[in-house]
């Protein structure tokens, strides 16, 4: 097995500086590589996607995109990388880290635990779902962005400007009011995280809550097997999306309370 | 590393739109009265905004209890107070003025002359501004002497009032009360400050020292007693320590301009009344965002008076939060300390978040170690 390769993530760069220094110094007991170093969260999940490394150190405060959140999109990830979550000083975040078992550093971080974090995460020793638990904890209204991978490059799509979400084969669309982006995250898995924001108007279609405007009985069509159904109307776009028989009671309590 | 903090602006400080109504009043003098209740001598400062606002109030207010208590109804009650203000008003604020134009020949004078000056200047004011009255209206001058005799127990009351409050300003309670609010140590500027020490010892060695220094400087004062008095010099330099450390955890993204008018530094303020606010201008101006972010301090004095502008980048209202708890703090620091004299105000304008505070000048009488 080839040594790990890790990820620095952290906005400041003397603690970036630290971390390599402390990496340096347990190399012996701990080979390694450092594939990248991310001074945000935007190019944290950037190095992840483009440099797959098998660990993150990923500091919880970060600017914009915080820690926590970059974590949430890992752990949306098919075959994310482990974390190892870095922090000054948190009380509820290392709550929440100790009940869902995750492996966490306190700034100044120190190289013995370090390297004893680092097997740790190494052997497998913790499972992964804790990175999603703990992110639902710490952050339990969810991402504030869907990542996606576009031209080799991460995007950042702000939640509230996506109308629906739609399955199609392997994928999801992303539909915002200024255009469609893919991403490979499941749709069954955004319906939980996102319960509030999202409502299933079929088998394969998520739409926001905000967006709904109204309703629209549609008769038999040639597109449609010839059933007469329900139509979503949205804001901001012409486009209007099907409600299955078996969604209409939902979607009608929504419309209509 | 070139230039980290520019101090090289040296525009003239704008004041904030919403500027307290009565500062004018305050007439510009020379000395050094620290609080306004606790003056030597028996009379209290007329020329203090806080007093004299509310003694015009406590004086108006009783003149319309008077006159409810002889009016019948609404609409009597009403013109009463309308034929009472006609004399009282310009009794009450010339008194003011004399009192306050006179408080310098006053205090020199022995206690009991002052009272007795005290007492006489509200009657003379009467009798002059009531004769110039009936001589307009040709009225009949049954009313004089009551009217003379009313305005100096008016001036007694003020006297009394003024002497009571300075009383119940006990320093143990007000201390007690100030100590509460004294600025806490972040756990976790603590951690990342000695943190990115530690990731400059291998590097650059006689940097980190430097750091540690000012880290240590920077804790004892955060540990001081935060009810003494220090000069605007000697804070600024608390809060150049401070930016400094920032700077190095922060790196680029932190940029800070200094504009310190020279005629203000030597002017008293209490210890850490700038540096939370500066802390706060980094917490929610600085960390939030990944581009480079400017914050800027200003201090200037006019005539009597300091201003002090703080201002960072605004990141929107939910980042506001932390902003108030500070604020609220130093608010009520300066409220005990200057009561009505010290104003803080906030805005946001052009993307920016501005904390505009203004107070007394007072010259530091000597140097505080």
């Amino acid at each position: 097995m080839s040594a790990p390769s890790i990820l620095i993530v952290d906005d400041e760069p003397f603690a970036r500086t630290r971390l390599r220094e402390i990496l340096g110094d347990i190399a012996q007991d701990f080979p390694h590589t450092i594939v990248a170093e991310a001074s945000d969260g935007r190019a944290a999940l950037e190095a992840v996607n483009q440099s797959r490394p098998d660990i993150v150190l990923l500091d919880i405060q970060m600017p914009e995109i915080t820690g926590i959140e970059v974590a949430a999109h890992i752990a949306a990830m098919p075959e994310g990388p482990r974390v190892v979550f870095v922090t000054a000083f948190d009380e509820f975040a290392l709550r929440a880290f100790e009940v869902h078992a995750m492996d966490y550093l306190v700034k100044p971080v120190r190289a013995p635990r370090l390297l004893e974090s680092l097997q740790r995460v190494q052997q497998g020793l913790r499972a992964p779902s804790g990175l999603r638990e703990v992110t639902r904890t710490l952050a339990p209204e969810g991402r504030a962005h869907l990542s996606v991978h576009e031209r080799g490059r991460v995007s950042l799509i702000d939640l509230d400007d996506v109308l629906y979400l739609k399955a199609e084969l392997k994928y999801v669309t992303i539909r915002t009011r200024d255009g469609e982006h893919i991403s490979e995250e499941s749709l069954v898995a955004l319906e939980e995280e996102f319960p509030e924001r999202f409502v299933r108007v079929h088998r394969n279609a998520l739409v926001a809550r905000a967006a709904i405007v109204g309703v629209e009985r549609v008769e038999a069509g040639p597109d449609d097997g010839g059933e007469p159904h329900w139509e979503v109307r949205l804001a901001n776009i012409a486009e209007r999306l099907p409600i299955s028989r078996r969604q209409w009671p939902i979607v009608r309590n929504i419309v209509k309370p | 590393m070139p230039g980290p903090i520019d101090e090289s602006i040296k525009q003239p400080l704008e004041a904030p739109s919403k500027a307290a109504w009565w500062l004018p009043f305050r007439i510009p003098a020379k000395g050094s009265d620290s609080d306004p209740f606790t003056l030597e001598g028996p009379v209290p400062d007329w020329c203090n905004a806080g007093i004299a606002v509310r003694v015009i109030a406590a004086v108006n207010a009783a003149a319309m209890l008077v006159a409810a208590a002889v009016s019948g109804d609404i609409l009597v009650w009403a013109a009463t107070c309308q034929r009472f203000a006609l004399l009282l008003e310009p009794v009450l604020l010339s008194s003011l003025l004399l009192g306050c134009l006179l408080r310098r020949p006053i205090k020199s004078l022995p206690g009991e002359a002052q009272i007795g000056i005290t007492l006489l200047i509200p009657p003379l004011a009467t009798y002059a501004i009531e004769s110039a009255l009936y001589t307009l209206y040709l009225e009949a001058r049954s009313t004089m002497l009551r009217d003379m005799a009313l305005s100096a127990l008016a001036a007694a009351g003020a006297m009394y009032w003024a002497q009571l409050r300075s009383q119940s300003h006990l320093p143990a309670l007000a201390e007690a009360r100030l100590s509460a609010l004294q600025a806490r140590i972040r756990p976790h500027f603590l951690f990342n400050s000695l943190n990115a020490v530690l990731g400059l010892i291998r590097s650059d060695p006689k940097r980190a020292e430097t750091m540690l220094e000012d880290l240590s400087d920077l804790f004892r004062v955060l540990m001081r007693d935060h009810h003494e008095r220090v000069s605007l010099a000697q804070e600024m330099a608390v809060c150049r320590k401070y930016l400094g450390i920032e700077r190095l955890r922060l790196g680029e993204r932190l940029i800070v301009h200094l504009a310190i008018d020279p005629r203000a530094e030597s002017a008293q303020l209490p210890l850490l009344l700038l540096q939370p606010l500066i802390e706060n201008a980094v917490l929610h101006g600085i960390e939030p965002s990944s581009s480079v972010g400017v914050i800027e301090v200003r201090a200037e004095r006019r005539g009597n008076t300091l201003q002090i502008l703080i201002s960072n980048p605004w990141h929107g209202k939910d980042k506001h939060q932390g902003h108030q708890i500070g604020l609220a703090n130093v608010r009520q620091r300066l409220e005990l300390l200057h009561d009505l004299e010290a104003t803080l105000d906030t805005v946001v304008r052009n993307e920016r978040y501005e904390v505009h505070m203004r107070l007394p000048y007072i010259p530091a009488a000597a140097e505080v170690k």
